[in-house]
């Protein structure tokens, strides 16, 4: 048995039998459950780079589930788009993971730690499952999946208001998810396959066909909600404030991102580039959306008094970047927005994870509260500002490179409108992250002086992602080089 | 519920063939309506029966929390084992006929029936540890 050749497969059902392994192991010692999860995000981590320069080498990689063939079976794929963004949700929820038990083990009361890690792990599954499968009703059974763990971990919380946030949360998703679901359904109707690529065969014959166009417009708006699209996003900030930490940086940094990579699989993928185009002109929606969610994003999160809800509004600003680079639909945009899948996954997720540092320690989530900590924490604040300074789009930090090719898409397809929306969004986030900066290192009371910087096993995997921020700043052609790749192939009409 | 004598026997009576019903649906999967979710749900039902009749406190000392916790798991991990012995015996994953038990035919019978197992016992277990959360919160 060749088992390289079954790595598509595996590398969705390994979290999800550790998933099932930790309640049983877990019964023995409870950091078994943490083991466990490391050992599966990790392989999880070491197959998506293999997948991925298998990819490089032989191109697309189809992997049929029970040896039934396409379009009857289900279908895992794995190409440049799919292998790129397996990497960067793997290695994000693998230092996530790593991250974890210390704060987990503050936070969650101590019989819960190990469905704790159960449901962390169907999450990552769930998300795993989404980006890999080639089938779209598969993809609505990984949303589920995902989507319901979500639910759970973001009920985790410690007060009450994580159940309020949970059950908003739930109802918005649970709706999406019907959206989504009928819209297959429509789709199938017409059509009598559930194969992505089958349906991108079949579809163009049917453009005109009211069937058609209705289940695009539940896939636009169910979706939009799963990614927290300006307008619908109102189920996000109570949802990232009011979770654990580890929550919340595992839901910012992956579980919207998998979102707009189900936006894109859609929109590029099942229907062609020029259905969103010229047929349904859905993308000028889009291309206004995103303007008014990177700016409404940032002007809300400048009034934010708690750091994690700030940080939140900021990634719905985030979003409308991703949103922004899709909708502009050519190639140096949409190779900006997939970089800045993973850039924001790297800035964001160092943020959260900082912000669960200083909550371990000293139990602040009030940005007033935070004067004086680059004194206390200095190693932790170090690595909050390179997130910072990266999330505003100094050069040299990543979120320079993702802003930079947006532009340069925005130039290309003559909308230079949006080259200021950039710049103007940029500031605002300055002035966010200036009130934190300015109370971490320039003023001195508040904290008390016996706070000590965080532990190793917190600051590391920080660390981790902060430097990652700076290599793939300034060696940022290797993320270019990919996702030029995925940028070809999704604009192939 | 207890002090009912009526209801305390027809539910002795009953859980029997209920949970015959149950397993019955789920060896049929493969062949006529139901399946592993249906029986499951049944067999969990049976389970229910019982506890609402004599309640939760008597339930658990036929189902301890340990026992429905780890059924939970065994489920699954039924179902995901025979798709990786699938791949052992060098097939794709869940390919039952590459199974090596005589005709392909059979070895497909015999692994979506051990798949519809393992989904029945993790939806009857999941069915009877949700009904005690809840039972437990209102108390």
């Amino acid at each position: 048995m060749n088992i390289s050749q079954h790595f598509p497969v595996m590398i969705v059902i390994i979290p999800l039998i550790s998933a099932v392994i930790i309640p049983l192991i877990g019964r023995i010692r409870r950091i078994y459950g943490w083991y466990v999860s490391i050992a599966a995000t990790f392989s999880s981590f070491l197959i998506s780079i293999s997948l991925l320069m298998t990819v490089f080498e032989k191109g697309r990689i189809s992997y049929w589930l029970g040896n039934w063939e396409p379009p009857w079976g289900i279908e895992y794929v794995v190409d440049y788009l799919s292998g790129f963004v397996l990497v960067v949700i793997s290695f994000i929820a693998f230092i996530i993971t790593v991250y974890s038990i210390k704060s987990v083990g503050k936070e969650i009361p101590e019989h819960r730690i190990t469905p704790f890690y159960s449901i962390y792990m169907l999450f990552v599954a769930g998300l795993l499952g989404m980006i890999i499968t080639g089938d779209i009703f598969n993809l609505y059974v990984f949303i589920e999946i995902s989507s319901l763990a979500g639910y759970a971990l973001i009920a985790a919380g410690r007060k009450r208001d994580a159940l309020i946030a949970s059950y908003n949360y739930l109802i918005l998703g649970t709706i999406a998810a019907t959206f989504i679901l009928l819209g297959i359904g429509y789709l199938y109707m017409v059509t009598g396959t559930l194969n992505m690529a089958d349906l991108r065969e079949r579809l163009p014959l049917l453009y005109d066909s009211k069937v058609v166009r209705t289940a695009f417009a539940f896939f636009t708006v169910g979706l939009s909600i799963k990614i927290a699209l300006f307008p619908l996003h109102i189920w996000l900030p109570n949802a990232y404030t009011h979770a654990p930490s580890v929550v919340g940086a595992l839901q910012a940094a992956t579980a919207t991102k998998v979102g707009v990579y189900a936006m894109i699989r859609i929109m590029f993928t099942v229907f062609k580039p020029q259905f969103i185009l010229e047929v349904v002109p859905v993308s000028q929606i889009f291309l206004f959306l995103s303007a008014v969610a990177i700016i409404a994003g940032s002007v809300l999160a400048i009034g934010q008094r708690d750091i994690r809800r700030m940080l939140a509004y900021s990634s719905i600003g985030q979003i409308g970047y991703i949103v922004l680079g899709i909708a502009l639909a050519n190639k140096s945009s949409i190779i900006g927005s997939l970089i800045h899948i993973l850039n924001h996954a790297l800035m964001k997720g160092g943020l959260f994870l900082v912000v669960g540092a200083v909550v371990y320690k000293t139990g602040i989530t009030d940005i007033d509260d935070f004067k004086g900590l680059g004194k206390r924490m200095p190693f932790s604040m170090a690595a909050f500002t390179i997130g910072a300074l990266s999330m505003v789009g100094v050069p040299l930090t990543v979120g320079f490179v993702s802003k930079w090719y947006l532009a340069l898409g925005a130039l290309q397809a003559g909308m230079w409108v949006f080259v200021p929306v950039i710049l103007i969004s940029s500031l605002l986030s300055a002035v966010y992250f200036w009130r934190v900066i300015n109370n971490i290192y320039f003023k001195d009371d508040g904290v008390p002086a016996r706070i000590d910087d965080a532990p190793a096993g917190m600051l590391m995997p920080a660390f981790t992602l902060a430097a990652c921020c700076i290599i793939f700043g300034i060696a940022a052609f290797i993320p270019v080089y990919i996702t030029g790749f995925a940028a070809e192939m999704l604009l192939r009409g | 519920m207890q002090d009912n004598i009526i209801v305390r026997t027809i539910t002795r009576i009953l859980i029997p063939f209920i949970q015959l019903y149950g397993l019955y649906v789920i060896m049929h999967g493969d062949s006529g309506p139901g399946g592993g979710f249906q029986g499951g749900v049944i067999l969990g039902s049976s389970i229910i029966l019982y506890v609402i009749v004599f309640g939760v406190d008597q339930g658990r000392k036929i189902i301890p929390e340990k026992l429905s916790d780890t059924l939970n798991s065994i489920g699954v991990l039924i179902y995901a084992g025979i798709g990786l012995i699938c791949m052992i015996f060098g097939g794709k994953y869940l390919e039952y006929n590459i199974l090596p038990l005589g005709s392909a035919h059979f070895a497909s019978h015999i692994g979506m029936l051990g798949i519809e197992i393992g989904v029945g016992i993790t939806v009857a277990a999941v069915m009877i540890t949700i009904f005690f959360e809840t039972a437990r919160q209102e108390r």
